[in-house]
């Protein structure tokens, strides 16, 4: 209810005889500074008073009444409309000390009658101009929080020699949850954060400053490993940050020489990898941060060839709706981002299709976040020069190289001589000697049976992938199992007497067998899947 | 590729048995090659002779059966020959250091010339 009292009660407002002239000037008018219960019995009264009531008369136990009478009030006509009780005249003795007349009570109705409805819509007005007021200072505020939040966005994208590094962002209200950040580390790596705090406005906004400081000191301290990096931020945050509240977010480290993208996820949308065949996720799994403690993250590692380009995302972006209530969903990301440029011409595709997908009058439901980072095309040269070791490291990337043969077997016992018949048909043209030829097809047919057997465990769902490519001064036969993030042994020479003697077993001679059949033999490990490159010199 | 079972017989000579191999020596060869070698053994000649001529395969689960035999042949103090092998299987046995303990001859005569 309203307080009628603080806004309009007016003490002697109106003259008790309209047709005598006062002697004496009037007193002005008071604002009574009363203040009573809204379930007080007074209140009740006077919205079905029906007229103006005599105070003297009234018998009713009511705190407010007391009060009304020990300020002078004599007589209230109480202004009410639509089941309200909007304000009261409240009036005081007559000054000729006589009583008010049936004339002066008519009057006085008549003129509460007359008053009601224009008190009322000032009432509105002034109610009105206190809202726009608080509304003003909160856009104000809002508009600030941007500025700020915005300043806590990068400034400038980085500068990287054959790269095109690019973001947008777009929160849904003034302020967002999402961020994203480039650290500068310092062994001339580039750290990259996208992340996305629960909720949006303003309580997403708070989470997403603290969020965004404690990742770049715990970026700085570990330049070299986004799993700890995430594990880390995630401890800090967990004690902190209100509940029912985390952050996803994905890191990862770009070595701007190679191409190598190293990096975890803490339950952030998968990033897209762009080549100009196909758009493919990068699987990387961990829990959000700020919901468990003690939580680790797995690192995963890709390399960005020249024109091969990341995408790294927001939800507002795949869970846009259309009018029709359809998602955009990640495949029709995967058709705007393949084939086609990354970098900045990504961003902007994918800003159009947004746009042309949810139709004008869109309400944006998220904040819409994205980063991308493009290898250059004319990259290819300097860094075949720069970065030879870490190419090594890179599955499946062999720059400048020939793919003479690329295929996958089943996991199944015997397979492994699918494998050497493959692999010896595709080098059929390189014409090596045959005794080299014998070789490499003993160590593919051994590394194929390590893949089924220990990568894949004979699952017939888990196929071996083998690639034969050459360069220059190689041929590479890249075999690829789905048992990363296992530790390899080291293969030592077996020892044929502890064998015979029973002291060990007598298996146990394939990486052995591997080792020494080819040139170089190289391992990696992307967490999900591993791959050993038997290395032929030419 | 088709699979090229394994096969072996046995054939007895005076002190020697020789067991003739064929086909892929893997994990599947393991009770075939057993069996043959205790067949070469029932008549306990001093010598058993391997003829690897028409075996098209060894891979690490064979070179582990043959390290069995020969762990076997030892501690029966009976010698293991071999002959037959392809030149990069005669490597295999180099780098695998079997040639140390099973002398590789290039064939059967020369193996039966050597084992006397």
């Amino acid at each position: 209810m309203r307080n009628p009292f603080r806004k309009q009660p007016q003490k002697e407002a109106v003259q008790p005889s309209l047709a005598e002239t006062p002697a004496s000037p009037i007193p002005a008018a008071q604002i009574l500074p009363l203040d009573f219960a809204p379930n007080d019995p007074l209140s009740a009264y006077l919205l079905n008073a029906g007229g103006a009531v005599d105070l003297e008369r009234l018998k009713l136990d009511s705190p407010a009444l007391r009060a009304l009478r020990e300020a002078g009030v004599r007589l209230i006509a109480p202004l009410t409309g639509q089941g309200e009780l909007i304000g009261l005249l409240n009036l005081g003795p007559r000054r000729s000390e006589q009583e008010y007349t049936a004339d002066d009570r008519k009057l006085l109705g008549d003129l509460a009658t007359q008053a009601a409805p224009a008190v009322r819509v000032a009432q509105l007005v002034r109610q009105q101009q206190i809202e726009t007021r608080a509304r003003e200072r909160l856009e104000q505020e809002l508009r600030v929080a941007r500025v700020v939040q915005q300043t806590l966005l990068p400034e400038e994208l980085p500068a990287l020699a054959g790269w095109q590094v690019a973001a947008y962002w777009q929160p849904a209200q003034a302020v967002s949850g999402d961020f994203y950040d480039f650290i500068a580390l310092p062994d001339g790596n580039l750290g990259i954060v996208e992340a996305d705090v629960t909720g949006k406005g303003v309580p997403a906004a708070l989470v997403m400053a603290s969020a965004r400081g404690i990742l770049r000191v715990a970026a700085e301290q570990d330049p070299a490993s986004p799993g700890k990096v995430l594990a880390h931020v995630n401890e800090l945050l967990c004690p902190d940050i209100p509940p029912s509240m985390f952050v996803t977010c994905l890191y990862g480290v770009l070595n701007p020489a190679t191409g190598r993208f190293v990096f975890a996820n803490a339950g952030h949308n998968l990033p897209a990898k762009c080549t100009a065949e196909a758009v493919v996720e990068l699987r990387a799994t961990g829990m959000p941060l700020g919901l468990l403690p003690e939580m680790t993250y797995d690192e995963h590692e890709t390399t960005l060839g020249p024109g091969e380009s990341i995408l790294i995302y927001s939800d507002g972006l795949v869970e846009a709706h259309n009018p029709q209530g359809e998602m955009f969903g990640f495949p029709r990301l995967r058709q705007m981002a393949c084939g086609q440029g990354g970098g900045a011409e990504l961003i902007e595709r994918l800003r159009s299709a947004l746009a042309d997908f949810v139709g004008p009058g869109w309400e944006q439901e998220d904040d819409v976040t994205f980063v991308t980072l493009e290898r250059s095309e004319s990259a290819n040269e300097r860094i075949n020069e720069s970065a030879n070791d870490a190419i090594r490291n890179s599955q499946f990337a062999i720059r400048n190289s020939s793919l003479l043969a690329d295929f996958t077997i089943p996991s199944a016992p015997d397979n492994e001589r699918e494998a050497m018949a493959q692999v010896a048909a595709a080098v059929a043209g390189l014409e090596l000697p045959a005794e080299r030829l014998e070789r490499l097809k003993t160590a593919v047919a051994e590394a194929t049976m390590n893949a089924m057997e220990h990568g894949n465990r004979y699952d017939p769902d888990l196929p071996v992938a083998i690639r034969v490519q050459t360069t220059a001064d190689e041929l590479i036969v890249s075999i690829t199992d789905h048992g990363g993030g296992q530790p390899i042994p080291e293969a030592d020479a077996p020892d044929l007497e502890a064998k015979l003697a029973g002291l060990q077993s007598p298996r146990g001679w394939g990486l052995f067998l591997i080792r020494s059949m080819v040139d170089d033999l190289r391992v990696t490990d992307d967490g999900m899947r591993h791959t050993v490159e038997l290395v032929m010199k030419r | 590729m088709p699979a090229q079972p394994f096969e072996a017989s046995v054939r007895h000579q005076p002190d020697t048995g020789i067991i003739d191999l064929r086909g892929e020596i893997n994990a599947a060869a393991e009770a075939g090659l057993s069996a043959a070698y205790a067949a070469a053994e029932a008549q306990n000649p001093p010598t058993i002779v391997l003829n690897f001529g028409a075996v098209s395969y060894i891979n690490s689960t064979g070179i582990a059966l043959i390290v069995g035999l020969l762990a076997r042949a030892r501690k029966a103090k009976r010698r293991l020959l071999v002959f037959g092998l392809s030149p990069h299987y005669q490597e295999i046995f180099q780098i695998t250091r079997l040639a140390d303990f099973m002398t590789v001859f290039q064939d059967e005569a020369s193996a039966l010339a050597g084992g006397r």
